[in-house]
């Protein structure tokens, strides 16, 4: 299927809308009517035609106004593409690994042809042709998790394994929820997870590290997570907080609906194969809540799932202020009826 | 949900390659490329051995950047469970056998700015791998290798012949030369590792000489392989699957419950990943703890069991699986 | 004390003799003199004929601990007069070092972070590093948003010394720059951050 790539904004005027076919593919994170963190981990398999799972690398209509987004971070701040020196290996199994399923999955927009170690890439909605030699980073305009993850969606970061952890020494990361690759770089699982509330001391990171630690070739992995942001900005890093901060102060019970967007992140998790690393894929949507509630189950159980959030995860998500407004605004749309379970429409 | 990423895969070649060690090459039978691996790496190879399954793991030996095909090497042991046996007498070319995905517990550690390799034996393989990786990437390397006799010993001069005797020596118990362990760890500059593979007693000799040369333990690596010991036969009850079975002398808990098709999660098979970690919910009798993975505490609280190599004496062992 | 439980904090077990390693390397910093000081007392003084003492009074100046320090009469003893100078000197000695040698840090917390940054750029791993906690709890902070560090940090919020911004001190600390994380405490509504109060005396 050919995707027709929307020309629009993720900062200024905002102009990023989902269409009604991105809008029911919507990853909706909630599969109950409340929240608490969990190792909600499941292979990464393909799941149902027109879902966020059809693919296990997702392109979707924002793919080149996402890359062009990407682009005019990276501009302002180099320090969210790093790889310590040890990393290389990996790096080419990245690109590799999203070459491939890009090529294979989407072949009317990318093609890969091989022959031998020589290379040929062609990225048609980005307008890029490129011949080079796997394994020879001289033969790339940029270093090969960055050449390649300037050209795919989300945010990466590839994790080395030894001495029993995971350790963050690679990454992409301009779409984040709120944390920095350059201070998070270099340091172990238990230590980036360590602003995260309540999760360690009920043993989430624990059993979590365990699980990666022996995720296997062949079998990724993945999960759900998610946050609010207000207005569709994807750069949501700590570095501009002191930018997009003073946004969290303009959400008003009339444009509660445009300005609040639901952000989920579909988390996929791949064992590498020939750095033995795990690469981390952090994929983001976004989605208004006038958009999520033109879906009735989504529109329901929203409010239910905010009113039950412990404080201090409330906390952490950066909600405490606007919350009132989201479940006064969305009260309207939750008559009481029961949910189904699971994550899909109706 | 398991996903089953087993590959079916036909025997290429099979070449002698001292009177106790072959060499096996592996070819997909779907004819598609093998999954790329890393150094350190080994797989599992199934043996349909006349009806009765066998699963032992090997190091891939092959160079990591070829996908046409596997390579391991078996020596044949021969108070063997069977395996290395089956492997050596029964396994020609045109055979066809079951290989896992490769799983990777002894990768080199990549921030290593020198990498000293000690082998004994057969435990040359996994680093024959990892060193066609340091020698691609320009690393630093050098490779202490234990044979009995130059006779006996495998691949060793193919080695000096690729890497050449700065990089490659080679300590021959007939010659009664031994590695000099103490001496090669005494001066190595900051940021060296040390990566030792053989029989047990070399693994505990290397590991102590080193710490004992000043060496922190986080620089200091090794991959013991335990087979699975043999014991009297005992009675399990697997509740979840609501089977009961006798595990045989020469068999595994987990082998057992793979005989009675129960699908138990394992990636080693020899006690070292955690993977088949298993909950024991009652015990009448004592559990023998073979592997290298619970702590001590774990294993003296007997609430865990590793199923690929640990034991148990007494009447009535029952597990959660 | 330190505030326990920062899952990213390193944790200063406090200097312990490893009585395999063949050379200590000390770098102590102020009062981290005493920490070795109190190892001579536990364990003797056989170590000392192979050890190597670089020394920053820093604060702890009036203490005369380099007195002490070169009556220990240790292999080598020597003083920085600054922090650069040390760090140079320390740069000479890793280029040298052994696999056996084992290096301990003592001193404030940045102290011990900036020295530990230039170990791990030589391949040391830190858990093989000892580290104590000796003076003041300071911290070194990064402001997030200019990348700029401000050491000796008594207080949160405080003011970012390279870009002014009012700066939360967050519990996160990377090993890699030395540093906690420094974050606009009032980004949302610029002019209402909290007046300082002293938390890290």
């Amino acid at each position: 299927m050919t995707i027709t790539f929307r020309n629009e904004t993720f900062r200024d005027d905002f102009t990023f809308r989902n269409s009604l076919y991105n809008i029911r593919r919507f990853p909706f994170p909630f599969d109950r009517d409340e929240y608490m963190y969990s190792v909600n981990m499941e292979p990464h398999v393909r799941g149902k035609k027109d879902s966020v799972f059809e693919n296990l690398i997702d392109v979707d209509e924002h793919y080149v106004a996402e890359m062009q987004d990407r682009a005019i971070v990276l501009k302002e701040d180099p320090l969210r593409c790093q790889a310590l020196p040890h990393m290389m290996t990996a790096q080419w199994d990245t690109l590799e690994l999203l070459m491939e399923h890009q090529a294979r999955d989407y072949p009317e927009h990318f093609t890969l042809t091989k022959n031998g170690d020589r290379w040929r890439w062609i990225n048609r909605p980005l307008g890029i042709d490129d011949t080079f030699t796997f394994g020879d980073p001289s033969t790339l305009p940029y270093p090969p998790m960055e050449y390649i993850t300037r050209q795919a969606q989300g945010d990466f970061c590839i994790v080395d394994q030894r001495d029993n952890n995971l350790w963050m020494d690679a990454g992409m990361v301009t779409t984040q929820a709120d944390w920095s690759l350059d201070f998070d770089i270099g340091m172990n699982f238990m230590e980036w997870h360590g602003p995260v509330p309540l999760a360690h001391q009920i043993g989430v990171f624990d059993r979590a590290l365990k699980f990666l630690l022996n995720l296997q070739q062949g079998k990724p992995t993945r999960r759900l997570n998610w946050t609010m942001t207000v207005n569709p900005r994807l750069d949501t890093s700590p570095e501009n907080y002191h930018k997009w901060g003073p946004d969290r102060t303009t959400v008003t019970p009339e444009n509660v609906g445009d300005k609040m967007h639901l952000r989920v992140e579909l988390q996929s998790l791949w064992r590498l194969p020939r750095s033995n690393a795990i690469l981390f894929v952090i994929r983001c949507y976004l989605i208004s809540l006038n958009e999520l509630v033109t879906v009735p189950k989504w529109g329901r159980r929203l409010p239910r799932v905010l009113k039950s959030l412990p404080p201090e995860i409330v906390d952490y998500k950066g909600l405490t202020r606007n919350r009132p407004i989201m479940i006064d605004w969305l009260a309207k749309y939750d008559d009481g009826a029961p949910t189904s379970a699971g994550i899909h429409p109706d | 949900m398991s996903l089953n990423t087993d590959m079916p895969v036909r025997v290429a070649d099979v070449t002698q390659v001292t009177d106790l060690v072959k060499r096996f090459r592996f070819e997909r039978l779907d004819g598609h490329p093998m999954p790329f691996f890393s150094g350190g790496a080994h797989v599992v190879v199934s043996m349909n051995d006349n009806g009765l399954l066998r699963r032992n793991p090997y190091s891939l030996m092959s160079n990591p950047d070829d996908n046409s095909a596997y390579e391991i090497s078996v020596l044949r042991v021969p108070n063997s469970r069977g395996g290395s046996i089956f492997m050596h007498k029964q396994v020609k070319p045109g055979d066809q056998l079951i290989v896992s995905q490769p799983v990777n517990l002894f990768a080199p550690d990549h921030r290593g700015r020198k990498h000293i390799l000690f082998a004994g034996g057969i435990g040359i393989t996994p680093f024959i791998a990892m060193m066609e990786q340091f020698s691609r990437d320009n690393i630093a390397f050098e490779l202490h290798y234990a044979i009995r006799s130059r006779a006996h010993g495998a691949y060793w001069q193919q080695l000096l012949d690729r890497y050449g005797p700065r990089r490659i020596k080679i300590y021959v118990d007939e010659e009664k030369t031994t590695i000099p362990v103490a001496e090669i760890a005494d001066n190595q500059p900051l940021g060296t590792h040390l990566y030792v593979c053989g029989p047990a007693g070399m693994i505990d000799g290397v590991l102590m000489t080193a710490l004992k040369a000043g060496w922190p333990k986080e620089n200091l690596h090794s991959e013991r392989f335990l087979a699975p010991p043999a014991g009297l036969p005992f009675q399990v009850f697997l509740e979840k699957s609501n089977i009961h079975m006798t595990v045989g002398e020469h068999q595994s808990i987990l082998e057992a419950a793979e005989a009675h098709g129960c699908d138990a999660p394992y990636l080693c098979r020899g006690g070292a990943c955690g993977q088949c970690e298993t909950a024991v919910s009652s015990c009448d009798g004592t559990l023998e703890h073979n592997d290298i993975y619970l702590s001590d505490e774990e294993k003296a609280s007997g609430k865990k069991i590793m199923i690929c190599v640990s034991r148990f004496k007494g009447q009535q062992l029952v597990l959660q699986l | 004390m330190l505030v326990q439980g920062i899952k990213s904090r390193p944790e200063y077990k406090g200097l312990s003799i490893d009585p395999h390693a063949k050379r200590h390397l000390f770098v102590l910093e102020g009062e981290g003199a005493a920490a070795l000081a109190n190892q001579v007392e536990l364990k003797g003084r056989d170590f000392l004929a192979q050890s190597e003492i670089l020394y920053l009074a820093a604060g702890a100046a009036p203490k005369a601990y380099d007195i002490t320090l070169t009556a220990l009469s240790p292999d080598i003893f020597w003083q920085a007069p600054t922090l650069q100078p040390l760090l140079f000197r320390l740069r000479a000695c890793l280029e040298q070092a052994r696999m056996g040698t084992r290096l301990y840090i003592a001193g404030t917390e940045g102290f011990i972070g900036q020295v530990m940054q230039l170990a791990l750029e030589f391949g040391i791993d830190f858990n093989s590093i000892h580290t104590e906690h000796r003076g003041s709890t300071a911290r070194r902070v990064q402001c997030v948003h200019c990348k700029g560090i401000t050491d000796n940090v008594t207080t949160s919020p405080f003011a970012c010394t390279h870009c002014g911004l009012p700066l939360l001190v967050r519990d996160h600390y990377s090993r890699r720059l030395g540093a906690f994380q420094g974050v606009n405490i009032d980004a949302e509504e610029p002019g209402t951050a909290p007046p300082p109060e002293e938390m890290f005396p």
